[in-house]
């Protein structure tokens, strides 16, 4: 089953480095981009991503605010945090809304954990 | 403010190494955080190539009253100067947060030089060490040493005081949550080290372009 990623992340570079290690576990997932926030609500509008990624100090709404937004619009969505800021209120806030939280840079067995996790939810929930 | 075009970060440059010092902070913002035990709160990081009197300047206006800085020198492939700085008002307030606030004043002004100079190594070291294993080479990291004065006598330390020297101004704000203390962490670099960083962040950007 191929799903659809969104990465949301201000850096080009981390949005780069997210892609390469979900290419390396799921070549033929779909994935699709956003630089901030208010990108993001867009194109999970737009797009309807299966499963979101997404970074928390950025410029405007931070990925906190915009994970509580994206499970206002889709309460079942599997969302990751990707966070260097590894403080516990940090961590503390992704899970109130229903986050994960993957320490940044991302290692490819944090992301393979939580894709099985996410592949279990929707798997659950589509039938 | 003139800047050699030859010198100047391209885009993908300057979003690679802003996102470099945002991972590295929030790795040290971990760190403090368990120091303190309150929250820190980040800003998002900003880089800009400008001459040494020019980043003098940007400190100065932000803040005019006098300054406290932890200095480390860091020296390897890419060498420069890593500055975590207050404003002098806060400095005891962060020594307090760091001792656990129990103390009596005169015990907190004889501690502030060894709390600042640790708090400055925890946080510029974590930093630095991060961005050195993004970047994968190694960094020798000098004792930290405290700094106090303007904006100008800040950056303006071992003689290098040339001032049309270019500068690679890195900064990013952090305060504590329901605590007055606040302040910035600043990276400074000169020509020959911007270059070398220059590559170092292109063979990043390579490396994370495979395949993605």
């Amino acid at each position: 089953m191929s799903y659809k990623v969104l990465i949301v992340d201000d850096s080009k570079l981390a949005r780069m480095s997210v892609a390469k290690v979900l290419h390396g576990l799921h070549p033929d997932w779909t994935r699709v981009e956003a630089a901030n926030a208010d990108e993001a609500i867009a194109r999970a509008r737009a797009e309807k991503p299966d499963i979101v990624l997404l970074d928390v100090n950025m410029p405007g709404r931070d990925g906190l605010e915009l994970a509580a937004d994206l499970r206002a619009l889709d309460a079942g969505m599997p969302m990751a945090v990707i966070s260097a800021n590894i403080q516990q209120e940090i961590v503390a806030r992704s899970h109130e809304v229903g986050a994960a939280f993957l320490p940044k840079p991302l290692t490819e067995k944090a992301l393979a954990n939580f894709l099985l996790g996410a592949q279990a939810r929707l798997k659950s929930t589509a039938t | 403010m003139s800047v050699d075009p030859a010198i100047a970060l391209s885009d993908d440059e300057r979003d690679a190494l802003a996102e470099l010092v945002n991972i590295g902070v929030s790795r040290a913002a971990a760190s403090l955080r368990t120091m303190i035990g309150r929250e820190i709160l980040l800003s998002v990081p900003s880089v800009q190539v400008v001459t040494r009197l020019e980043a003098a300047r940007i400190i100065g206006e932000r803040d005019p009253e006098m300054l406290v800085a932890v200095h480390q020198a860091f020296d390897g492939e890419v060498c420069g100067r890593a500055l975590l700085i207050f404003p002098q008002t806060k400095s005891l307030e962060l020594v307090r947060a760091v001792t656990g606030g129990e103390l009596p004043l005169e015990d907190i002004i004889e501690l502030e030089q060894e709390a600042l100079a640790e708090t400055g190594n925890i946080i510029l070291n974590g930093c630095l060490a991060t961005i050195a294993n993004l970047l994968r080479r190694s960094l020798k990291i000098s004792l930290p040493e405290i700094i106090r004065g303007s904006g100008t006598d800040l950056f303006d330390l071992a003689g290098v005081s040339e001032e049309e020297s270019v500068a690679l101004f890195l900064y990013i704000d952090f305060a504590v949550r329901d605590r007055d203390i606040r302040g910035y962490i600043a990276m400074l670099m000169d020509l020959p080290a911007l270059a070398a960083l220059k590559r170092l962040i292109g063979d990043l950007i390579d490396r994370e372009a495979e395949s993605a």
